[in-house]
């Protein structure tokens, strides 16, 4: 069955194993493969994931992204204002989104241009400052062009490598920006000096295609290897469990 | 003590200038009656402080708001609130953006009286470029770190909505998540609670567990009965967010003569019973 996993359930799969050894933390997420992803991973390599419904109630199992609810057991009540004692205390995961990210995880989805006038007002800095600076943060991008994977971000809403390296070490304890994922490849921040680097071609991608799809330059290491295939137990928990309708599909289309 | 009072009351209030607080979080349980009654008025010059949503896109489409501080804007099932990106791409308005937590700490440090909450939010973000009056400050320990001194977020006047409340006002919600309503009127000098329903005190007992009773009376100067008032927001366990309607708000950025018609038939009417009235003939 593996031969025949989809774009998205390859980005699905890697999003999941971005929560890999996490253990008894916080997952949270923007986006529908990470969605899948954490669902994934609680189900099977770490079942000991905490996930809320989406709102503030933290469930047993969430509902899945799309078909049917289920009987969610509650766990706790995690209301907005308890979300900063989470995040400032560091026991949380994050899979955001970014507009705009740079080769040292420098993030934005605050706005495109200046920020006194920009051209485009996106959601704000939501709460990316506080996030990148307290616990560790991973970022989804669904569609990777040389206009998201940028030089130089606009706004930082999240914080990158660089700029978090200037700050004094006491800072920074919480900092991990880890993992960079999108509908082409999977990325982390390995590095002597904390630049991107491609650590795995989703397969049927080729790093030209990376490359041309990266407004910046990456760090790469002698060759690629291919982002891991989804076991056929794991397609037939994202297709029968999490994602019975297949709206990943709508956010990463599957390649001609 | 009864203090009931009116939305034009509480409006009246308003001087321009004045900074605000408003209460809910996106497009949930938002003291919507008070925002429409801020649209008939003559007030402007805002400074408006808030976890916003439509609130936020109706007070800057009316030319309301001079400063928002606030960490994003959404309409929840509509990501982007388009009425505040409007605003925003026009550079129409100061926009003191914050990490939300840093908000929240703002409110916070306000609500002690204290000048400022120190946290590591905002370090090495734009945050800090955003809003470059902020300082930083030592910890007076042994471990001497650099924090981000988040200011308090001082309000002159508060509104919230609430579901159930009683004339002294004690107030009441019954949804899955207090917000952050009981911190913006501990930070206001004035405060202002609408609510579905008014009871007597004893009543409100049978409405939900103790938790539920996080307003006070001593944080409350007046309470105004405001049924649907948070429409089109949700406003659970007494009713949902109007997606249709918020759909149809929300496409009125986009067209002018849509938003004219939208504004003369909701927004530019004498009272709040008429705007319940136009949205129930819908």
């Amino acid at each position: 069955m593996s031969d025949t996993a989809t774009r998205g359930e390859i980005c699905a799969v890697a999003c999941a194993d971005a929560f890999r050894g996490n253990g008894e933390i916080l997952a949270s997420c923007f986006g529908t493969a990470p969605a899948i992803g954490a669902r994934l991973a609680k189900m099977t390599f770490e079942p000991d994931l905490l996930m809320t419904d989406g709102v503030c109630t933290v469930v047993d199992m969430p509902n899945p992204v799309s078909g049917e609810g289920h009987e969610q057991i509650v766990e706790a009540w995690l209301p907005f204002r308890t979300i900063f004692d989470h995040v400032w205390n560091g026991n949380r995961h994050v899979i955001m989104a970014a507009s705009q990210i740079d080769q040292f995880g420098n993030q934005n989805f605050a706005c495109i241009g200046e920020h006194a006038k920009p051209k485009a007002q996106l959601l704000g800095m939501r709460g990316a400052p506080g996030n990148t600076i307290s616990h560790t943060t991973s970022y989804w991008v669904a569609n990777q062009t040389a206009k998201v994977f940028v030089p130089e971000v606009d706004v930082v809403s999240g914080v990158g490598h660089d700029r978090a390296a200037k700050l004094p070490a006491e800072s920074t304890q919480g900092y991990d920006v880890r993992f960079v994922i999108s509908n082409l490849a999977v990325y982390d921040f390995e590095t002597p000096d904390k630049r991107m680097r491609l650590k795995s071609v989703h397969p049927g991608v080729t790093v030209d295609q990376v490359v041309e799809n990266t407004g910046f330059e990456l760090v790469i290491e002698g060759d690629v290897p291919e982002t891991r295939l989804p076991t056929d137990d794991e397609l037939s928990l994202i297709r029968e469990k999490i994602d019975p309708k297949g709206v990943l599909g709508r956010e990463v289309p599957n390649p001609e | 003590m009864d203090k009931r009072t009116t939305e034009q009351e509480a409006v009246a209030e308003l001087r321009d200038g004045m900074t605000i607080g408003i209460g809910g979080w996106g497009s949930r349980r938002k003291p919507m009656s008070i925002v429409r009654e801020i649209l008939r008025s003559p007030v402007k010059d805002l400074t408006v402080v808030t976890y916003g949503g439509p609130d936020v896109g109706l007070l800057c489409n009316y030319g309301k708001v001079k400063k928002l501080i606030y960490g994003f804007v959404s309409l929840d099932s509509i990501p982007l609130e388009p009425h505040f990106r409007k605003a925003r791409q026009a550079g129409a308005i100061e926009a003191a953006e914050l990490d939300e937590g840093m908000l929240q700490w703002g409110l916070l440090a306000a609500s002690h009286k204290l000048p400022f909450l120190p946290t590591r939010s905002g370090l090495g973000s734009s945050v800090l470029d955003i809003n470059p009056d902020f300082k930083m400050v030592k910890s007076p320990y042994a471990d001497g770190e650099e924090l981000v001194a988040m200011p308090a977020l001082e309000l002159d006047v508060a509104f919230i909505h609430m579901n159930r409340g009683d004339v002294r006002g004690n107030g009441q919600y019954l949804g899955p998540d207090p917000y952050f309503d009981d911190i913006y009127c501990r930070a206001a000098k004035k405060r202002f609670m609408t609510v579905e329903k008014i009871l007597d005190t004893a009543a409100m007992a049978n409405e939900g567990p103790l938790q539920t009773r996080i307003i006070n009376r001593t944080m409350v100067d007046g309470v105004i009965e405001a049924p649907n008032g948070a429409h089109f927001t949700e406003c659970p366990t007494d009713y949902g967010r109007d997606e249709a309607f918020q759909k149809e708000y929300a496409a009125t950025a986009k067209d002018p003569e849509a938003w004219e018609a939208f504004k003369a038939r909701y927004l530019d009417v004498e009272t709040e019973a008429e705007y319940q009235e136009a949205v129930r003939n819908r």
